[in-house]
């Protein structure tokens, strides 16, 4: 479809591109986010601490969503819902007496992959702005489903009362502990991730988005290699609900709501599509200027949003065209 | 009694299907013949509501403010188009959706700016408000027959423009053959901007006619514009006549659930069950509804004839 | 519940000890910092904005000072989202430090940020959401409420409904917890039947399926709870459908002046369940009507007259206090003592820091000068207490 500004893109290749668009430097970004809660105690900003905790889980939903987005093409709209499902997963759980970190975080896991697993075997026959819609479709049955959960709060939600324990340990009561916990998982998840994207799966995966009928004359059937991704990428978004869960102490099916699956892509998108940890620079941007701006006015959106317009038509800034290779 | 409750909430759903195809037939022919993802429509709706309630106040005629509304909508689609929508023609979808994503935020923040967040109010010309009596039994608000009238002349004026003029042809191919189309001579960006702010117009027209019953209020356009997304979806993009059915189809289905769904629950389930599960069943039908039909025809039920 | 139990006993303990933190004269030199929590976007914008203008409008009648200090007041907004307001309310506690967090329009909101605001032991001076928990079992020692409890001003019309003899009712809530709670507020008073209860989608744009079942029910009055817009959306088309007439609209937080100038006409006669009114007839509530409507060009709803006195609260309890908040036992002691005049009369608190009060019905009418406000009919209670202070363990 698109034509004449691909020329544009490649006009000044950066020379550090290639090193931005390495999987060392997302290892970097996330070692650059690690160096904030340090700074937040040493500085006495505890702040920061809070605020680099949610980039971190953010990151983590993002770079989830990155996955199946940025490199399979899947533009899931419903990615808020496994996201939410985790966090849900650990306010049942502890209400069961199983405040374990270590049955909470596996079994959110499962449970968003379950779900992504179970509503990919429909969404993965449609494509493109069809598989969008229905990915809407299924995370907003998921958000009703759980706004009539009256025994969690219903649609007011529910106060987690304590932290999850990590071995029976109170440990990640402890703000700094729990930020560490939070990009610790971030980290693991970045690894892991390009590593199955490294792998023959995860190469096949990106073949789909390129060319799928190549693929499929090579003897490739799309369709499990798409599910098992989705799946995946599911159960890593829980994960990150589960953190937020415990970060805020509060659960509720705003978590879900459609509008939050579209943060995400913005999150994704902002940061170019190119690499996994293009999401942590697009998560840390949203966040960092929304609580910039919103400081200075309460009108902050009438700054946000021509400047994303503006990301878009002097074709993704520095974000993009730095880690780009969005056109590949 | 019971076929009287029903005729009221059908004619309820034809209602709120009308208002939906007056949205969806603007976004459906902007992603048919231009493959643009415009995330922005609902606010062109939110705009006509508040432009022409503007007007109505400050003319003290509802038909006059009506037209000035409209007019100031189509201007305000223009604008839009020249400003924004022409420079990410061709782009990735996904960089028409976060640009597009910024233009709400900043419309919607403009408008609370201008108008506070309060909700306004729009009066309705006397012979219009009040109810009339269809049938024994059956009173039903003149404004809401207004409504369905004016929205089904449109959707008849609509197809006699696509089906039988010259530049409705040029969007038919268009949608289909836009290389050719080009090729032939056609200036396809002024075509685009036509379509645009034609579209633009129609979402204004419909947020106007929703003022009377609805609170008129800066983000009034972000649920309309989910609803109008499922209805092109359900009708195949593109398609003006899917778009059309899908809408009623939508529009009744999201109206008869509510009334009827609790209700529906209650022959099978204890009382209290049926009345926890309803409402919440009833929010999610219509997303079960698309959901299915894509399951069946994953290019919606009108698929155009390309890709 | 145990875990609950053990906090509010350490704080407990921690009060009885006094002050033990001593925030010296450093205090004093520093301006008093409140943060203002309020939701300022989305569709419920209106009531926060009105609740922000009420509280913005009492400092600067006090000359920008609260208890004889400069104040900074940081305003933020919760985009009624539970997350972005942790977030939000800890960058209040961490970053900026406030003294106080006043505000909160909604209860899912309270009910997210209590738990931060208490674990940093810092008062919650609420401006509107009165959550049952936080007024029963999980009632806190730093929180104090310039609003009312959640149920009180649906009880005011179950008893409304009760005193008037009507016998059928239908009652009508969107389906979420405050609706719920609201509903099991009506029934605390009203004996009659109850011939259905109907249940909304929230944020629900059309009512014509719900009128219809209405109008077909005939019942002796409908009782119902539409915040914000989809209040407006419900009395416009309550009187299309031909019901403003002939079926009595009681209703609680949808008939208020933030929704009357969207409603205009439609809004007329319509009942109301309020501690407060534009036309109370104290002086102060006189005067700062008339200083609101020269403000803002506006009529004050509850929101904003709730706003309005939180701000005279912290004001009282800080001139008590000699503008200090860092002695947590005084500064309790103070808040508690209620310093200040309400605009609404009568005011003072109960032991789980929520007012004891009047309650009126309230009908909204059109003024003289063409403006539209609620106005009392009747006051339904005298003194009244919420229905859940009994089960709180604070003393």
């Amino acid at each position: 479809m698109a034509t004449a500004p691909a020329a544009n893109d490649n006009a000044r290749p950066s020379r550090l591109g290639p090193f931005l668009r390495s999987p060392a430097f997302g290892l970097v970004l996330v070692a650059l986010l690690a160096a904030a809660p340090a700074a937040a105690v040493l500085l006495g900003q505890p702040f920061w601490l809070t605020m680099a905790t949610r980039v971190a889980i953010f990151a983590l939903a993002a770079l989830s969503l990155s996955f199946i987005l940025g490199q399979g093409g899947l533009v899931s709209f419903g990615h808020a819902a496994p996201f939410g499902i985790g966090a849900y997963a650990v306010l049942i759980l502890a209400d069961l007496g199983f405040t374990d970190a270590l049955v909470a975080f596996p079994v959110a896991f499962l449970a968003g992959a379950l779900f992504s697993g179970v509503t990919g075997t429909v969404a993965l026959r449609t494509r493109g702005v069809y598989f969008i819609m229905i990915t809407l479709a299924l995370a907003q049955m998921a958000f009703f489903t759980f706004t009539s959960l009256s025994a969690y709060g219903g649609d007011d939600g529910m106060t987690l009362w304590a932290r999850s324990t990590v071995a029976g340990q109170k440990w990640l009561k402890n703000d700094l502990t729990f930020a560490y916990l939070a990009i610790g998982l971030l980290a693991l998840f970045l690894v892991l991730g390009n590593r199955v994207l490294a792998s023959r799966f995860g190469r096949v995966f990106r073949g789909l988005k390129e060319n799928e009928s190549r693929l499929a004359a090579l003897g490739y059937d799309a369709y499990p290699v798409r599910l098992v991704a989705y799946a995946l990428a599911g159960g890593v978004a829980a994960v990150a609900g589960a953190l937020l869960a415990n970060q805020t102490e509060f659960v509720s099916p705003a978590y879900m709501a459609w509008q939050r699956s579209g943060d995400l892509i913005v999150m994704v998108v902002l940061g170019g599509l190119g690499p996994l940890h293009g999401a942590i620079v697009g998560a840390a941007v949203v966040l960092v200027v929304e609580e910039t701006l919103s400081h200075l006015t309460e009108h902050w959106k009438i700054i946000f949003g021509p400047l994303l317009i503006l990301i878009v038509l002097l074709r993704g800034g520095l974000i993009a065209r730095i880690l780009g290779g969005r056109r590949g | 009694m019971n076929t009287t409750l029903l005729l009221v909430q059908t004619l309820n759903g034809l209602q709120l299907g009308v208002i939906l195809f007056l949205v969806a037939a603007g976004l459906t022919l902007v992603f048919g013949v231009m493959d643009f993802i415009n995330l922005a429509h609902g606010v062109q709706y939110m705009l006509g509501a508040y432009l022409t309630a503007t007007a109505v106040a400050w003319t003290d005629h509802f038909g006059l403010g009506l037209a000035l509304g409209m007019l100031a909508t189509l201007a305000a689609g223009f604008v839009l188009e020249i400003l924004v929508y022409r420079h990410l023609t061709g782009r990735d979808h996904l960089e028409q959706v976060l640009a597009t994503f910024g233009l709400i935020l900043f419309m919607t923040e403009g408008v609370k700016m201008v108008f506070g967040a309060s909700p306004i109010a729009m009066r309705t010309p006397e012979i219009l408000s009040g109810s009339v009596v269809l049938m024994p039994g059956l009173l039903y608000p003149v404004w809401r027959i207004a409504i369905i009238a004016s929205g089904l002349g449109v959707a008849l004026l609509l197809w006699l423009l696509v089906a039988r003029t010259r530049i409705g042809m040029l969007v038919r191919a268009g949608s289909t053959h836009a290389p050719i189309v080009s090729a032939l001579g056609v200036d396809i960006d002024r075509l685009f901007m036509i379509v645009f702010a034609f579209g633009a117009m129609l979402a204004g027209f419909a947020g106007s006619m929703a003022a009377p019953i609805l609170s008129v209020e800066p983000n009034m356009g972000d649920g309309v514009l989910i609803l109008a997304f499922v209805v092109i979806v359900i009708g195949g993009i593109g398609s003006i006549r899917g778009a059309f059915l899908a809408a009623l189809l939508v529009g009744l289905v999201d109206t008869l659930g509510r009334a009827f769904m609790t209700d529906i629950l209650k022959l099978f389930f204890a009382n209290s069950s049926a009345a926890k599960a309803g409402p919440a069943l009833a929010s999610m039908l219509i997303y079960v509804v698309m959901a299915l039909i894509l399951f069946f025809r994953p290019q919606g039920l009108f698929p155009a004839e390309r890709r | 519940m145990k875990l609950k139990l053990a906090a509010t006993v350490a704080l407990g303990a921690l009060l009885a000890s006094g002050g033990v933190v001593l925030g010296t004269s450093a205090a004093s030199a520093d301006p008093v910092k409140i943060g203002l929590v309020s939701t300022l976007s989305g569709p419920s914008a209106a009531l926060g904005v009105h609740m922000r203008d009420g509280f913005q409008l009492a400092v600067k009648e006090l000359g920008g000072k609260l208890g004889g200090q400069p104040t900074e007041v940081v305003v933020v907004d919760d985009e009624l989202k539970p997350d972005v307001a942790v977030t939000k309310v800890k960058a209040l506690l961490e970053r900026d430090k406030v003294d106080v967090v006043a505000g909160v329009v909604f209860s899912n909101v309270m009910m997210a940020v209590a738990k931060p605001v208490f674990d940093a032991e810092t008062f919650l001076i609420s401006g509107n959401a009165g959550p049952s928990p936080l007024a029963g079992k999980a009632c806190s020692p730093f929180f104090f409420s310039a609003s009312y409890q959640n149920d009180q001003n649906h009880e005011v019309m179950g008893k409304f409904a009760q005193d008037k003899g009507y016998k059928r009712v239908i009652l009508m809530t969107p389906n979420y917890q405050a609706g719920k709670d609201s509903m099991a507020g009506f029934k605390r008073h009203f004996k009659g039947e109850v011939v259905d209860e109907i249940f909304t989608q929230l944020g629900q744009l059309d009512f014509s399926a719900e009128l219809a079942k209405i109008a077909a029910a005939k019942p002796d009055a409908i009782f119902t709870f539409m915040p914000g817009g989809m209040g407006v959306n419900l009395v416009k088309q309550y009187a299309q459908a031909g019901l403003a007439g002939q079926i009595p609209f009681l209703s609680a937080f949808t008939i208020d002046e933030t929704t009357l100038p969207a409603i205009q006409d439609a809004s007329i006669g319509l009942f109301s369940g309020a501690e407060w009114a534009p036309s109370l007839d104290t002086a102060e509530n006189k005067a700062f009507v008339a200083a609101y409507e020269k403000e803002y060009g506006v009529v004050p709803s509850l929101y904003a007259a709730q706003g309005y006195d939180a701000a005279k609260l912290i004001d009282g309890a800080l001139k008590a206090t000699g503008g200090k908040v860092s002695d947590k036992t005084a500064f309790r002691k103070a808040l508690a003592a209620a310093p200040f005049k309400s605009i609404r009369g009568d005011f003072k608190f109960n032991t789980n820091g929520f007012p004891v009060q009047d309650f009126y019905v309230v009908k909204a009418v059109k003024r003289a000068d063409g403006k539209f406000a609620t106005e009392v009919v009747a006051k339904v209670f005298d003194d009244a207490k919420d229905a859940y202070a009994g089960d709180c363990p604070l003393k």
